[in-house]
């Protein structure tokens, strides 16, 4: 158990201007769970890093202290154990019990006493495969609770959690729920947790913080009475209070149709089944279509093969007005027809500014420079993307870069748009922004199809439901 | 997608082997190969390795998957040399136009190409049974190597499926924006270009958030590492160290009381 | 807040883990890299095979880590290192070289490395990189003529495969390195290198 102090700390981030944190004052008692709660930006991680030792002078410039139990939290590195976000990178070895040890090796536990403790943390967490099975075969949750393993082995006095869920799939994240709660009630330990959906982790935790965007905390005490006195303002900081009420956006009926898929199938090489088999679909104009299912089921696949960017083995996939299916379409025309946007904004960003991204695709399908500059004003407008026109895309935040992902799929006016995961790991705020942006994309006339695990997503904006399940439609849970 | 995951029978006595005795021995013979200029000494080693590839455990369908590009290799390297060599010497064997093959160049020339073979089946045969893991651990407790490059270079290895996935997610999402190379060679240039810079930009965000997890679990706190995983020199290791010394030496010896030795200067 | 950045950003000649893992990184995005080459180059690059010193010309492209990574990590040994393990995964991964790609690796590292270790690690500038990139070409096709081709002709083949493989790593390596330093400090990944100081703050 260990105590927490923050003095008036400040960090600024070497190349940022402008501090991530200032003057923050914080007390923490040993033992007590606390939920850290601020909108996107307030600084969150930046507090949580602080904590585990990780701002050193090298990555910025700190003013006031941060003790763990008295002493500065830099000296007492390896005191705090940390979860982060991304599952990916926080693993470090390629077979699993390697990676539990790893932090046990590095604290110089004799040979002989770190498998035992290896083999009880992943017991603690439901971790469900032997210990040499491969890092990389595992999916996000799984990694999830290896990482939280090789956070208990080590048996750190503060634990500390960097939203643990956001990236991972609904199913994914109450596993990781399920082994944390196994976990904390394992040890004494002090525990802060940054978490956007509350109501999964309420019964963890016994005090919240929420810092203020302006500086200082805007409210501290037990979790009803915050929520109470504060949950309106909070949910539009980004945090999903319960009780309040997500916003629907029903469409206004189905026009033409934009983008039809026949028999569509596809094996990958070396796969003993079909990733998707047989499927049908139209996507009409003024609708959202939602593609849904369990991991594997095939809906990413369905999206590449709907967005002309797989060859399928079997079927087509066509817009009206083209006569050749959508993969045989070379690139500029394709940008033309059919939108993609992938989860990772960053992989779809090929220039060095907001403007220039915007008017690739147009410039591309050979559009004349007037229309061309046209199109891109509109765009920065109705994304509000105006102030960011002459940014670098990469710096960009999350649900700026998500903006202009969307923004640069539709440049080149395409009827039908495709989205792969749109509100992966996003705030409340964030996410009811999207919820908007889709709407009102839709309701211009563009066929929308959006493969999402977000029931509320597909909820508030779906008119039909395709549901997937081992790489066919799953008709009973469709709603055509 | 690529992943260093071996491709052998765990269980066969050349997998089993420390990976040090190995890497030793991979050194030994390709060396050896790399300073010989003769065609007897590469042929002897090729046969010695012959001999050791049902020891190795690696089977016969990624072995052949794997040769056949060393097979290619080697005989790009004795046909340019054969074919271009400087000194045409000893009975002409063809001739056609420019092209002109004599004796001793083709004689030379495969030389240079069982080199070629000999350097890259010890390769095979020595890295195809070894995992990352164990390499690792054997450099720094048997060579004391730093453990934090070492262990630092492990953690980055383990990205390469990652990244390598990544390569083809980045492809694709430049088709979606309307980018692709076609038949075009400076197109395509540019395509790899771009689609480099976005992987190298990811990598880099991947080693900041890699480096702060494992220094979060103290890999950097400058207290000595204990080790999980023991690996030994048992006797059977230093055995086979000694074996591919001995075969090494062997291979010139047998060379050079044949008349045929020759070191490349 | 200080108006500039903590000179502990370019501090000290030990490594962080930062540092380690940046470059093993880089290297295993360069052997993701070279591995992708092969498809574009397909049908066309074991033509050139047959002709050495026209294959000499993409030559630059195995260079890129062993200037890449002094530039970026400013330590001593970034070039050797990064550029050694990127041939060491090709190793793993079944090159036709066995362990001669080691060796090789460690050579072009060296010749990256070279001029700025002559500069004592304080100057980095296109100057640096072109000349760390010729002479990684150099060492790499130095090797190459030593010991595949040495019976080739001197004037016929080596000097100009030497000759192309240089211009080729000072296109390439040095000022292809140096064009990706550039494009990647506003995206914000070199923030905590001292390469990210030159950057305009955001």
């Amino acid at each position: 158990m260990i105590s927490v102090r923050f003095r008036g700390f400040t960090w600024r981030h070497a190349g940022r201007r402008s501090p991530a944190v200032s003057d923050v004052d914080l007390r923490i008692e040993p033992g007590e769970r606390v939920l850290l709660l601020g909108p996107s930006g307030s600084g969150k991680s930046t507090l949580l890093a602080a904590l585990a030792g990780l701002l050193t002078t090298d990555s910025g410039d700190q003013r006031g202290q941060v003790l763990l139990d008295g002493t500065d939290a830099a000296d007492r590195r390896g005191a705090a154990g940390i979860l982060f976000q991304d599952p990916e990178t926080q693993l470090v070895m390629a077979r699993s019990g390697d990676d539990v040890a790893f932090g046990l090796e590095n604290q110089a536990v004799p040979t002989e006493a770190i498998w035992p403790r290896v083999r009880h943390a992943i017991e603690t967490v439901g971790f469900p495969y032997p210990l040499d099975h491969p890092t990389h075969a595992l999916s996000g949750g799984e990694q999830q609770r290896l990482a939280l393993a090789g956070v208990l082995a080590r048996r750190p006095g503060l634990i500390l959690l960097d939203e643990p869920t956001s990236n991972i799939d609904p199913e994914g994240a109450d596993a990781i729920r399920r082994g944390l709660k196994a976990a904390l009630a394992d040890t004494s330990a002090t525990m802060v947790i940054v978490e956007h959906r509350i109501s999964e982790i309420i019964d963890l935790i016994d005090r919240v913080i929420a810092l203020d965007p302006g500086g200082g905390l805007l409210a501290d005490g037990p979790p009803e009475t915050v929520f109470a006195a504060h949950g309106p303002t909070l949910a539009d900081q980004g945090v999903w209070v319960p009780g309040i009420p997500l916003p629907t956006r029903p469409g206004h009926g189905a026009g033409r149709p934009c983008l039809r898929g026949d028999r569509l199938t596809k094996t990958y090489p070396g796969a003993d089944r079909p990733a998707v088999r047989g499927i049908d679909f139209t996507a009409r104009a003024g609708e959202m279509l939602a593609v849904t299912g369990p991991n594997g089921s095939g809906k990413s696949t369905l999206a590449l093969l709907a967005g002309g960017l797989l060859k399928p083995d079997l079927g087509t996939a066509t817009v009206p007005g083209e006569a050749r299916p959508l993969h045989r379409l070379p690139a500029q025309r394709l940008a033309t027809r059919v939108g993609s946007v992938f989860q990772d904004p960053e992989h779809q960003f090929v220039t060095a500014t907001v403007r220039a991204e915007l008017a690739f695709a147009p410039h591309a399908a050979g559009w004349d420079r007037d229309r061309t500059d046209a199109r891109v004003s509109e765009l920065l407008e109705r994304l509000r993307l105006g102030h960011l026109a002459e940014a670098n895309p990469h710096t960009l935040s999350g649900g700026e870069a998500r903006r202009l992902s969307v923004a640069s799929a539709l440049a080149a006016a395409p009827d039908a748009l495709l989205l792969d995961e749109p509100t992966f790991g996003q705030d409340r705020r964030t996410w009811s922004e999207l919820v908007d942006l889709t709407a009102a994309i839709r309701d211009a006339g563009t066929a929308v199809m959006a493969v999402t695990h977000d029931r509320d997503f597909a909820a508030a904006l779906a008119d039909r439901e395709l549901a997937l399940s081992a790489g066919e439609v799953d008709g009973e849970a469709s709603r055509c | 997608m690529l992943t260093f995951a071996p491709v052998c029978d765990r269980d066969a006595p050349i997998a089993r082997t420390n990976p040090i005795a190995k890497l030793f021995a991979v050194v030994a013979v390709s060396t050896t190969a790399l300073l010989a200029a003769d065609w007897l000494t590469p042929l002897l080693l090729l046969a010695a390795l012959a001999v050791a590839t049902p020891f190795s455990g690696v089977r016969l369908g990624p072995l052949t998957r794997r040769l056949r590009w060393l097979w290619f290799a080697g005989a790009t390297v004795a046909v340019v040399n054969t074919v271009f060599a400087a000194e045409k010497t000893g009975a002409e064997l063809l001739s056609f136009g420019p092209l002109e093959i004599t004796a001793d160049a083709l004689v030379d020339g495969m030389a240079l190409g069982l080199r070629v073979c000999v350097a890259a089946t010890a390769g095979v045969l020595g890295f195809a049974t070894t995992d990352p893991t164990d390499l690792a651990d054997a450099l720094t407790q048997q060579l004391r190597t730093s453990p934090r490059f070492t262990i630092g270079s492990l953690a980055a290895m383990r990205l390469l499926p990652l990244l390598s996935a990544e390569w083809q997610q980045i492809t694709t999402a430049r088709r979606a924006r309307g980018m692709e190379g076609g038949r075009n060679p400076l197109r395509r240039a540019r395509l790899f270009a771009s689609t480099m810079f976005t992987l190298l930009v990811g990598a880099m965000r991947r080693a900041g958030r890699l480096a702060a997890a494992m220094d979060a679990r103290g890999f950097d706190s400058g207290a000595r590492r204990t080790h999980a995983r023991i690996q030994r020199m048992r006797p059977a290791d230093w055995l086979f160290s000694a074996c591919a010394a001995a075969v090494s030496a062997a291979a010139v010896v047998v060379s050079v009381a044949y008349g045929t030795f020759r070191l490349l200067v | 807040m200080p108006a500039t950045d903590s000179t502990a950003l370019a501090a000290g000649s030990r490594w962080r883990t930062l540092d380690i893992v940046t470059c093993a990184v880089l290297a295993v995005a360069f052997g993701v890299v070279f591995w992708a080459w092969n498809f574009v180059w397909e049908g066309i690059d074991p033509l050139l095979n047959f002709y050495p010193p026209l294959s000499a010309i993409v030559y630059g492209l195995w260079l890129i880590p062993a200037v890449l990574a002094p530039l970026i990590v400013r330590k001593v040994g970034a070039g050797v290192f990064t550029e050694a393990l990127a041939a060491s995964i090709s190793l793993f991964l079944g090159s036709q070289w066995g362990i001669t790609v080691l060796y090789q690796g460690l050579l072009q590292g060296l010749g990256g490395e070279l001029p700025f270790a002559a500069g004592r690690y304080r100057h980095f500038g296109h100057l640096n990189a072109v000349i760390g990139g010729a002479l990684a070409g150099f060492a790499g096709t130095m090797w190459d003529v030593y010991y595949w081709y040495p019976d080739l002709g001197l004037w016929t083949f080596k000097v100009p495969y030497v000759g192309i493989a240089m211009l080729s790593g000072a296109l390439i390596a040095g000022l292809g390195s140096k064009a990706l330093v550039k494009a990647m400090l506003p995206t914000g990944v070199l923030d905590r290198f001292p390469v990210g100081r030159d950057r305009r703050r955001i």
